[in-house]
């Protein structure tokens, strides 16, 4: 492989890691707090994508207000689902919310075969980004640069809320004991309604770049990637929100190097990500950046 | 009531049963019994389900990788030689495979066994892992059997999938398998190693304190489990006569939990009775996607509305009703007599 | 020969060292308190004699065999059975049901004979029954046989907690505060329970509690436990005096006030 092939690979790598890495942040945001593994994370992200979809083409919106739309209805959707769905079992067994993610997950697909149709549809992207920057031999599209960039954005925007706002102390405070945070006077549903949606507002995020980048939406595009960001969230060391990152840069570029090097292994590139989380789960439960946590006897 | 008028009634109930099986293959028509025959295979596939997950409390989600091992397994064992050799158009398959056939049941428990086979080799490391960690886990292992029935064109025709599958199943074969084993996860639950998974179900740590072999018991459990999955994957594959790697997707295990769910967790009745309804609903509710007129007004087909219902179906139950149906209510011949006695005291009120 | 000997064994979580040196030997049938303040150690000896901990240094014998980093259900097969500081019984299964599940690791058909119903196993299932009603009617449970365990008074769940340990037939049984939320006249009952077992079934039983009384009356032996160190070693009325002793519980020192 030629050094150019290698930048070029290190280009798509970091450019779809920030795309793991903007949805890996709500699946670790949630479990922080709730201990759930939020599994229609990958829908909402799906659903960002249809937001934006109908406020440009049915709506006929300009494009930066269909930005906004899209985040902000897809972070009421996400704080709807666990107001209806989660909230109604935090006391009961971990498991029996889980299969309600679960089953959240498969409305929303279903639900969405069902409103937008299962046909893919196609996007017309801005013209801005199929520009092609020439750097050398290495040939950087514009999207890539752009969804790296504004991932990078969103990234560090939510690390200034989560430690340095008086809500992220909140979020901090009840991710390490929820019933002492209570009593310390934190309004524990409205802190999780707004992770819920600052989550969610970043799948939006990652849903709109992902369908820039691959013009084309479908109501079960959210499972494969969800999965995928949940394994980077575990990777990075989950409840983790700086391991979320990492993890999503790591997995994007292990992926994306994997088919470089080994093209003969492409069509394995879906079960290499479980494989990197069974080996994960098994050695280093806690992943690169997380904390042990054993039941005390 | 004794042990044996019990085990009478009980073979009674079973000659009644196997001349229904044979009023109805003779009189019912094709459609009537392809959803009985998918009842009775999703009796197999939730039974075996709940025992791990109802019964042990290991929360698995690969399901549907056992039941890929087992449907190809079978379909490749059954399929006449000269059938592999005509449908295997990327790459021909892999000798013996492309020249031995077998008969239909050693062909199911083969698929099974494999499957079993999986489930010690998967489950000996992952079993360590708890709640949801444990599902995610093995919802890895069952996309990875998905992926890797894709890539291996050689044995399974990669994503052409293999078509032509003899369509042996049956109701004598799916109700049968259905009745074996519920049988024998009945009798597993009823003995001492039953109450050892139900410990380990409680409480992890105490049972282990008590003796119980913690992995020994998980990893039999799910190799059970996994067994009779794969038979219920080998039994669907004859009866759908087509496979390919994508009815395998996480869908698949979706479905076998929502009747474990909405039947109860740890009651085998519950968990029959949801097989069938769900079957029977999913069938019944097919006009709904494809459109349909009531007098002047026509209805557009809408595809996914029967999945709607039933994921909203599941998330009702587990907001509402965590135990579903039965709860831990199994049937028994003591609870049937008591209930009609019931009916028959109540009646003799009346009069 | 001593029963159950940890020989100086230490336990660190990272850098904390929550048992230091801890030696112990216990003779059998003799009935034997470890005492301190909370976080002195306690239940962290009882998870290394018991497998959830290996120990950091050192090893643990029972009955001469070197049983360190044995797995908690092979100790209980050994003979060492255990009860909790928060009980922790099976809930939503019968009181037969808790009992049986402590004869289960005596079990020897296989899982085959046990679905088929083989004679072997038909014969082993019912002597296991009947030893576990036996067992109930001597700790006077019986009355509550088909009650799920979750139902029963904290009384009865701590004596069940017992019952279910000594149905694995121990040689040593490790009991993690009996006495906890007991009112006083349970407490004495408890008393009696704990003596009458011993000679009943033949065991060797260490305690640990923090009801004082309960410890005074039934200990012949007690070691105290303060920061991981053993601080005391004696007979109770020479526990009782002793400065060291009063002080970790006090947090003073009385022999220089």
């Amino acid at each position: 492989m030629s050094l150019d092939i290698f930048l070029q690979n290190i280009v798509n790598g970091l450019s779809l890691g920030s795309l793991y890495a903007l949805i890996a942040i709500g699946y670790t945001m949630v479990y922080g707090i709730l201990r759930l593994i939020n599994f229609a994370h990958g829908e909402i992200f799906m659903l960002g994508t249809y937001f934006l979809y109908y406020g440009v083409l049915i709506f006929h919106l300009p494009w930066w207000l269909s930005f906004i739309v899209a985040i902000v209805l897809t972070a009421i959707t996400g704080m709807l689902t666990e107001r209806i769905a989660y909230r109604p079992l935090r006391k009961a067994p971990k498991i029996s919310i889980l299969i309600s993610a679960i089953g959240v997950s498969f409305f929303l697909q279903n639900a969405g075969i069902v409103i937008f149709s299962g046909v893919p549809k196609s996007f017309a992207r801005p013209e801005i980004f199929d520009k092609m920057f020439i750097l050398g031999n290495t040939r950087i599209s514009s999207i890539n640069l752009a969804s790296t960039f504004i991932s990078v954005i969103f990234l560090m925007a939510l690390l200034y809320v989560v430690y340095e706002t008086k809500t992220g102390l909140a979020m901090r405070s009840i991710s390490t004991d929820m019933e002492t945070a209570r009593l310390m006077a934190v309004n524990v549903d409205r802190t999780i309604s707004i992770t819920f949606a600052i989550g969610s507002a970043l799948a939006a995020v990652g849903g709109i770049l992902w369908a820039l980048k691959y013009p084309q939406i479908f109501p079960l595009m959210g499972m494969i990637p969800g999965l995928k960001a949940f394994i980077a969230a575990v990777l990075g060391g989950i409840g983790n929100i700086v391991g979320a990152m990492i993890g999503g840069f790591i997995l994007g570029m292990a992926e994306i190097l994997l088919v470089g090097f080994m093209p003969q292994l492409s069509g394995y590139r879906d079960a290499f990500a479980f494989i990197i989380l069974i080996l994960i789960l098994l050695f280093k439960p806690d992943g690169l950046m997380g904390k042990n946590v054993q039941e005390k006897v | 009531m004794s042990k044996n008028k019990e085990r009478l009634l009980s073979l009674i109930a079973l000659v009644v049963l196997a001349f229904a099986i044979n009023f109805a293959e003779k009189n019912l028509d094709n459609y009537t019994l392809r959803i009985l025959n998918l009842g009775a295979i999703y009796t197999t596939l939730g039974v075996s389900l709940n025992l791990i997950f109802g019964f042990t409390g290991q929360f698995s989600l690969g399901h549907a990788g056992f039941m890929a091992i087992g449907a190809y397994t079978t379909s490749l064992f059954i399929m006449p030689p000269m059938y592999k050799e005509m449908s295997f158009i990327i790459e021909p398959l892999i000798w013996p495979l492309s020249v031995i056939q077998l008969p239909f049941v050693v062909a199911l428990l083969l698929g099974g066994v494999l499957a079993a086979v999986a489930a010690i080799i998967i489950g000996l490391p992952v079993l360590r892992l708890r709640g949801d960690y444990l599902g995610i886990a093995t919802l890895g292992f069952a996309e990875i059997i998905r992926v890797v029935s894709n890539n291996i064109p050689q044995v399974t025709n990669g994503a052409l999938g293999l078509k032509g599958i003899p369509g042996y199943s049956n109701l004598w074969w799916t109700v049968g398998f259905a009745v074996l084993t519920i049988f024998v996860i009945k009798r597993l639950i009823a003995s001492s190693y039953g109450r050892a998974l139900m410990a380990i179900r409680e409480n992890e740590i105490a049972a282990e304190a008590m003796g119980v072999n913690l992995t020994y018991h998980k990893v039999m459990s799910f190799t059970v489990s996994a067994f009779f999955a794969g038979i219920g994957g080998g039994l669907l594959a004859s009866l759908l006569t087509t496979i390919d790697p994508r009815a395998f997707m996480f869908v698949m295990t979706f479905n076998v939990l929502i009747v474990v769910v909405i039947g109860g967790l740890g009651s085998i009745t519950g968990t029959v009775m949801a097989a069938f309804l769900f079957n029977f609903f999913l069938e019944y509710l097919r006009p709904l996607e494809q459109g349909f007129n009531i007098g002047p007004l026509a209805f557009p087909e809408i595809p996914g509305l029967r999945m709607v219902t039933f994921s909203l179906l599941l998330l009702i139950v587990i907001i509402f009703k965590q135990d579903g149906l039965l709860g831990e209510i199994e049937f028994t011949w003591k609870g049937f007599f008591s209930f009609f006695d019931r009916f028959r005291s109540a009646e003799g009120g009346k009069m | 020969m001593a029963i159950l000997k940890t020989d100086n064994i230490t336990m660190r979580f990272g850098g904390l060292t929550a048992v230091d040196n801890f030696f112990v030997e216990l003779e059998p049938g003799e009935i034997v308190g470890l005492i301190g303040p909370n976080g002195a150690g306690k239940t962290t000896v009882y998870n290394m004699i018991t497998g959830i901990y290996t120990p950091t240094e050192n090893k643990i014998y029972f009955e001469d065999e070197d049983i360190t980093g044995y797995k908690p259900d092979k100790i209980a097969k050994l003979g060492i059975a255990r009860t909790f500081q928060n009980i922790r019984l099976l809930d939503n299964l019968t009181v037969l049901d808790n009992i049986m599940i402590g004869t289960h690791l005596h079990l020897k058909s296989s899982l085959f004979s046990a679905i088929l119903r083989l004679p072997g196993y038909t014969k082993e299932e019912d002597e296991l029954y009947e030893k576990s009603m036996e067992l109930l009617k001597r700790v006077d449970l019986d009355e509550y046989t088909n009650d799920k365990a979750g139902s029963l008074p904290y009384g009865k769940q701590r004596k069940l907690e017992i019952a279910r340990a000594l149905a694995t037939d121990p040689r040593l049984l490790l009991l993690d505060e009996p006495a906890a939320g007991m009112n006083p006249q349970e407490s004495a009952e408890l008393v009696g329970f704990i003596r009458h077992i011993r000679d009943e079934f033949d065991v060797t039983i260490f305690l640990i509690e923090h009801d004082m009384k309960v410890v005074m009356d039934i200990c012949e032996r007690i070691l105290v436990l303060d920061y991981g160190k053993t601080i005391a070693e004696g007979l109770p009325k020479e526990i009782k005096n002793n400065p060291e002793v009063i002080k970790a519980y006090l947090g003073v020192d009385l022999a220089n006030a």
